[in-house]
């Protein structure tokens, strides 16, 4: 299997590992049985995504998805952090393999729940996106 | 990225340099058909009796009984069906274990479709198949006995010799595929009591895209490829000579002294399995302690993935292997692992290293230096290892 050279580098160099201090939006989707977990913890101040950390247990595919999409988040209002797709976060990378599509879903989704929680400790209410199973062979089917 | 530390001799072996000098001729000047009549011809037909008389010395066979195929996953195709397709007028029914390889489980598999009933015998801890469970499983229907004699993956050598008589016993066919064990632990086929043996060249130092299969006289088999009336007409096709040139020659090599080079291995073998878990933390041998290939090492470790420490270790220029879901392209982690017991996610975390003649103690030491830095880097990023480290 073929990584592009800019998965390689979030896999060797990833940006943001780690849990932000103060968060006040964590999420955690995926499971351990499937082999990926991915954890995003921010801190959200008028909306905006001031810092955001991840911690993954998965493959170099989950390790970059998640590297790449803390980038495409940090700085930005929830709303375009919630627009992000997860074929935004697989371009950004010059793209994936086809059996590793579900670990960008996987980043989309733990950048969702994240703003979830937001929502959530704010008393507001969250509508999410789209329903998961939260385990990676229903991606998987769908990415195929 | 270059390879500097070779550690999947389990996977592949590279060419060695006296079996590829064998080769050479019959890949350049003795190009002739060993069908053909001319010495030419002539001369390739002899080449490939030197090769069959090679590969039945070292196995403890007769010549006529040594069959040439295309690979290791060819032999074990041809041992299953040909023999459910020659018996199936006396029963329907096949003994196996649920940690074969896929060349023999995915045959299985196919069979069943076609009605063969298959039972897949459960494994220890360890992987080791118990006999007593063999022989409980033989039924009237029973045709057919295949346990391979080493796993690719854990390393865990069979008790062969005692299922063999538990076959004969019951005048049961009995096939082993014994391509992981070729060069690591003797193989005579009288010893083990089996019928018919798989083998594979690129597993002890011969090419690639050639095995046998060993076909004890007398038993009957069906063709395998219709053509022409190259192997003894059962197996049809002009054969791959330089290949299996370089097949006699390698299983020489490789079976001349079983124990120095098995000491030498298992030295280094012994070296991963003492310093890898005294130096970290929550990992797991995956395997028997002794009962195991000479440079099989497997190990499972918790909080990470398998791919991203193989990533991880082919920065460093080493190359090794896993059983996790990611790298077996697959969603769910190894057969093998979860036969043993291991939940998926623990599972995911494995390791294969599998060292080999060219490996050194050096190697072993960088190797461990290694995977030191990389587990901890991987687990520092794993929210497992973070939701383990508040408990
Ligand atoms: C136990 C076992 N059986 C069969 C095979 C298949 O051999 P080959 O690659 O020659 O088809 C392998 C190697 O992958 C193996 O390890």
């Amino acid at each position: 299997m073929l990584y592009s050279e800019k998965v390689m580098d979030h896999f060797s160099n990833p940006r943001n590992v780690g849990e932000v201090e103060n968060a006040n939006a964590v999420g955690q989707v995926g499971n351990a049985k499937c082999g990926d977990i991915m954890q995003m913890s921010m801190r959200i101040e008028d909306d905006i995504i001031q810092d955001v950390k991840f911690k993954t247990f998965g493959c170099g595919a989950a390790i970059a998805t998640s590297s790449m999409a803390t980038e495409l988040v940090k700085g930005k209002h929830i709303d375009e952090a919630l627009a992000l797709t997860n074929k935004a976060v697989m371009d950004a990378l010059d793209g994936l393999p086809p059996v590793k599509v579900h670990c960008s879903v996987l980043a989309e989704e733990a950048i969702e729940a994240a703003i979830a929680d937001y929502y959530k400790r704010q008393g507001k209410e969250f509508t999410p996106k789209k329903a998961c199973g939260g385990c990676c062979h229903d991606c998987h089917q769908e990415a195929e | 990225m270059s390879t500097e530390i070779y550690l999947d001799n389990s996977a592949t072996t590279k060419l060695k340099p006296e079996v590829l000098a064998e080769m050479m001729p019959y890949l350049t000047e003795q190009y002739g058909n060993p069908s053909s009549i001319y010495s030419l011809g002539r001369e390739s037909k002899r080449a490939i009796e030197a090769a069959r008389d090679q590969v039945a010395a070292a196995i403890g066979a007769k010549s006529r009984e040594i069959y040439f195929t295309g690979c290791g996953s060819e032999a074990d195709n041809w041992a299953i069906r040909g023999t459910a397709y020659a018996h199936r007028n006396k029963g329907n029914h096949i003994i196996s274990t649920q940690i074969e390889h896929h060349a023999v489980l995915h045959t299985l598999a196919a069979l069943e479709k076609e009605g063969f009933l298959v039972t897949y015998l459960p494994v220890d801890e360890y992987g080791m198949v118990n006999p007593a469970d063999v022989e409980a499983a033989i039924t009237e229907d029973t045709i057919l006995i295949t346990v391979m004699m080493a796993n690719n993956e854990i390393g865990t050598i069979q008790p062969i010799a005692e299922i063999g008589e538990i076959a004969k016993a019951h005048k049961v066919l009995f096939h082993t595929d014994a391509v992981q064990a070729i060069g690591a632990a003797p193989v005579d086929v009288a010893a083990l009591g089996v019928d018919m043996l798989s083998l594979s060249a690129h597993k002890f130092g011969g090419p690639k895209g050639v095995g046998a299969l060993y076909i004890r006289s007398g038993v009957k088999v069906d063709t395998f490829l219709y053509g022409g009336g190259q192997e003894s007409g059962r197996r049809a096709g002009t054969e791959n000579v330089p290949g299996i040139v370089g097949l006699g020659k390698a299983i020489t090599l490789a079976t001349a002294d079983i124990p120095g080079k098995a000491a030498k291995i298992s030295a280094m073998r012994d070296k991963l399995i003492a310093e890898i878990p005294a130096r970290i933390p929550d990992v797991r041998l995956n395997g028997h302690p002794t009962k195991r290939l000479p440079g099989n090492v497997n190990f499972c470790f918790q909080y990470i993935e398998g791919e991203s420490l193989l990533l991880s270790l082919d920065f460093k220029g080493i190359a090794a292997s896993s059983g996790s879901a990611c790298t077996s392209g697959s969603l769910d982690p190894s057969h093998v692992l979860l036969a043993i017991g291991l939940p998926h996610e623990i599972a995911h975390g494995s390791l294969r290293l599998s060292i080999g003649e060219d490996n050194t103690m050096e190697e072993m030491d960088a190797t461990v230096a290694a995977l030191v830095e990389i587990v901890q880097r991987l687990r520092e990023m794993s929210p497992l290892y973070h939701a383990q480290a508040h408990k």
